[in-house]
């Protein structure tokens, strides 16, 4: 087995896309990185005391200040004068980053500090018991957003989080998936080779929550950026510098993989809206592998 | 050297001679002018520190809780709603057992909303495992930061220290300070050695999921640590007194206790009029005297036994509620007593000042003559009972 600093032994469930993304995300941010987790999934299942997974300085507090733990953590680092030798990750779900954190991360993000912030997207409010969040997609069937007689499910679309931390003018903002695992790695070595913050939002499928197979992990990642649905991105300084483009698959494929969507495959209007919005993502990154096709 | 400052001014300037290198704050009145100071003291290059201005309060808690943890030195400031938006922050800071000093211009709750002075703010988060020091003038809020650092950072100690001065009455009042200089500030104080900390040399988990097989022990392990303080204190003090050749009192400080058949007790700057009153009352032959709680958590419960345990007639003065129950300073005060053969006959509870109404010594001779009776409960004074007729009929 390859060493890895995210050490082996912890209690995520079979199959977890977050277990797997934390891994690649620390691997290749090496052994000079200080990890601020909010609470969730994550920091449940690889801190339970007297145990850690963590090979690496690691600090927990409480569910939506990482961002500003972590920006304490920068400034104390910047005092030593040890800034230019160590990586400051702060780390949390979907929950935790763009709704309960979403003030501390926008803090840290306009006060520029030398961090990265990865958000684990798993859509969902897992730890807790798969209650919808401000990521949770479209049409999605959450605890508290079931589909019944008068309900497709989640109510509204994903909050453009990586938009919404663009527009702070960072440096650095990508999307990533735990399918990609080599595009995950290339972008946290890349967002640490650069001064300021940044922010990845890895797309990190919960087979409890989803309700997938435990062995369709990485499919089930791979068809949502493969349907547009999770459009793999990079900006630098504001602009779009990186996509991954794609032989766009129908939403369908996706969503019949997974029982939180299940309610919808027999209503071919609601399909119909998902496939509009995975439509958008591909017109509007431009995802679309045109120069590849013959 | 003594300096005419404004109580803001002189916290800011102890602060800058204890040298944190992470400050980190949110503008709520009545703190406002301490962080401004630092804010300036940074800027002109007299303190090495990052200055890191925060989106709220519960991000200023989180910053100087992440710079605490990674080693450094930090400091934070704030009042009244801050204090209670950092709530769950400061019970995790000290669950975490993170030495940071925070000075807290305690001030009233919303609603109705009110920037004036009372105690409500801090005594609501008496139970967040925070050591918390009250001080009655200026020259005490200066020389309790001094000893909130020396103390939380005692390596057997490492908890977080609250400095609780009164709203505008300390933080904007003008008084002759002796300050330290910086020579006897960095003989007190010598810099913070983390005995644990974020370190890529040696890497730790810090903040676990602790579950019941362990949380309890953890939780035992912090309040044994109050009960360690307490120990600790009363040596910090003498050590103060040392070296700055300035008594400071401790855990309590008893004033015309010796004789006393009536005493006040009472926290923060009222104590300063309790004292004038006291001494007037003396003139006129009148055996009164003031117990002053100076450290509200650890709760000093053997001095306050050993000082008032002959005392006839003791009030407690509270300047907070629990609503729907005893005053929260009375009701310990009475814990401090129940089933002892020595304790006051009396022990009256009074509630003054709330929301930064005058606490005046016409206040305190109320009191004083109050005592005369049979035991009060919550009994307010200087209410007005015109304003309490209107109704929405």
């Amino acid at each position: 087995m390859t060493k890895t600093l995210f050490a082996p032994g912890h209690t995520a469930c079979a199959g977890c896309g977050q277990s797997m993304a934390a891994r690649l995300v620390l691997d290749a941010a090496g052994p000079n990185t200080i990890i601020v987790n909010n609470t969730g999934c994550l920091e449940v299942f690889s801190t339970k005391y007297p145990e850690s997974c963590w090979e690496v300085p690691f600090i927990h507090s409480l569910f939506e200040n990482a961002a500003a733990v972590a920006s304490g953590v920068e400034s104390a680092i910047k005092y030593l004068g040890k800034a230019d030798n160590i990586n400051i990750i702060a780390q949390g779900g979907d929950g935790s980053s763009a709704d309960i954190g979403l003030q501390a991360l926008s803090g840290m993000l306009e006060r520029g500090h030398n961090i990265l912030y990865v958000c684990y997207d798993n859509e969902a409010y897992m730890n807790t018991g798969v209650q919808r969040s401000g990521l949770t997609p479209f049409d999605t069937n959450t605890t508290t957003s079931p589909a019944g007689g008068t309900s497709a499910g989640n109510l509204r679309p994903k909050k453009p989080m990586p938009e919404i931390v663009n527009a702070h003018g960072v440096p650095y903002v990508a999307t990533a998936s735990s399918g990609f695992g080599q595009d995950l790695q290339r972008k946290v070595k890349k967002a640490l080779s650069i001064k300021g913050p940044k922010y990845i939002q890895v797309h990190a499928p919960c087979p409890l929550g989803w309700r997938h197979e435990t062995n369709m992990t990485l499919q089930v990642a791979k068809l949502a950026v493969e349907t547009g649905l999770y459009p793999l991105i990079e900006y630098e300084n504001g602009v779009i510098s990186g996509r991954r483009q794609i032989t766009p698959k129908p939403v369908e494929e996706y969503l019949k993989t997974q029982g939180r969507f299940k309610h919808l495959l027999n209503r071919p209007e609601e399909l119909k809206k998902i496939q509009e919005i995975a439509d958008n993502n591909i017109k509007k990154y431009g995802l679309k592998a045109e120069a590849q096709q013959v | 050297m003594k300096e005419l400052l404004e109580g803001s001014m002189a916290v800011a300037e102890i602060v800058k001679r204890c040298k944190p290198g992470v400050i980190s704050a949110y503008p709520i009145t009545p703190q406002t002018h301490i962080v401004e100071e630092l804010a300036q003291i940074v800027a002109d290059g007299s303190l090495n520190a990052q200055f890191v201005n925060v989106e709220s309060e519960h991000s200023a808690a989180s910053v100087v809780l992440g710079a605490v943890a990674a080693g450094v030195r930090a400091y934070t400031a704030t009042s009244s709603q801050g204090l209670f938006y950092m709530a769950e922050v400061l019970y995790n800071i000290a669950g975490m057992r993170l030495p940071v000093i925070m000075t807290t211009a305690v001030r009233a709750i919303s609603a109705p909303i009110n920037i004036w002075n009372d105690h409500q703010d801090a005594v609501s988060l008496r139970d967040a495992g925070w050591v918390q020091f009250h001080a009655e003038d200026i020259q005490e809020a200066v020389d309790l930061h001094l000893i909130a650092y020396k103390l939380g950072e005692d390596k057997s100690i490492m908890l977080p220290v609250m400095v609780c001065m009164d709203g505008f009455i300390l933080t904007h009042g003008v008084e002759t300070v002796d300050m330290p200089t910086q020579e006897q500030v960095d003989k007190f104080l010598p810099p913070y050695k983390a005995p644990y900390k974020l370190d890529v040399e040696n890497p730790m988990t810090l903040g676990p999921l602790v579950d019941p097989d362990y949380y309890m022990e953890a939780r035992y392990a912090l309040n044994e640590t109050h009960k360690e303080a307490l120990a600790l204190i009363p040596k910090l003090a003498a050590e103060f007194t040392k070296t700055f050749g300035r008594a400071y009192n401790g855990l309590v400080e008893g004033y015309q206790l010796k004789d006393a058949e009536k005493v006040i007790i009472a926290m923060g700057s009222a104590c300063g009029t309790i004292k004038e009153v006291i001494d007037e009352l003396r003139i006129k032959g009148k055996k009164v005297g003031l117990l002053k709680i100076t450290c509200l958590r650890p709760f000093p419960v053997n001095e306050i036994y050993n000082a008032l345990k002959n005392v006839p007639k003791v009030a407690v003065i509270d300047r907070a509620l629990s609503i729907g129950s005893f005053a929260p300073l009375y009701a310990e005060i009475k814990a401090v007593f129940f089933g002892k053969t020595k304790r006051p006959e009396v022990i009256s509870s009074f509630v003054v000042g709330l929301g930064g109404r005058d606490i005046t010594k016409d206040s305190i001779k109320e009191i004083f003559r109050l005592m005369n009776g049979k035991e009060k409960q919550a009994e307010f004074i200087d209410l007005k009972p015109e304003l309490l007729k209107e109704s929405y009929d």
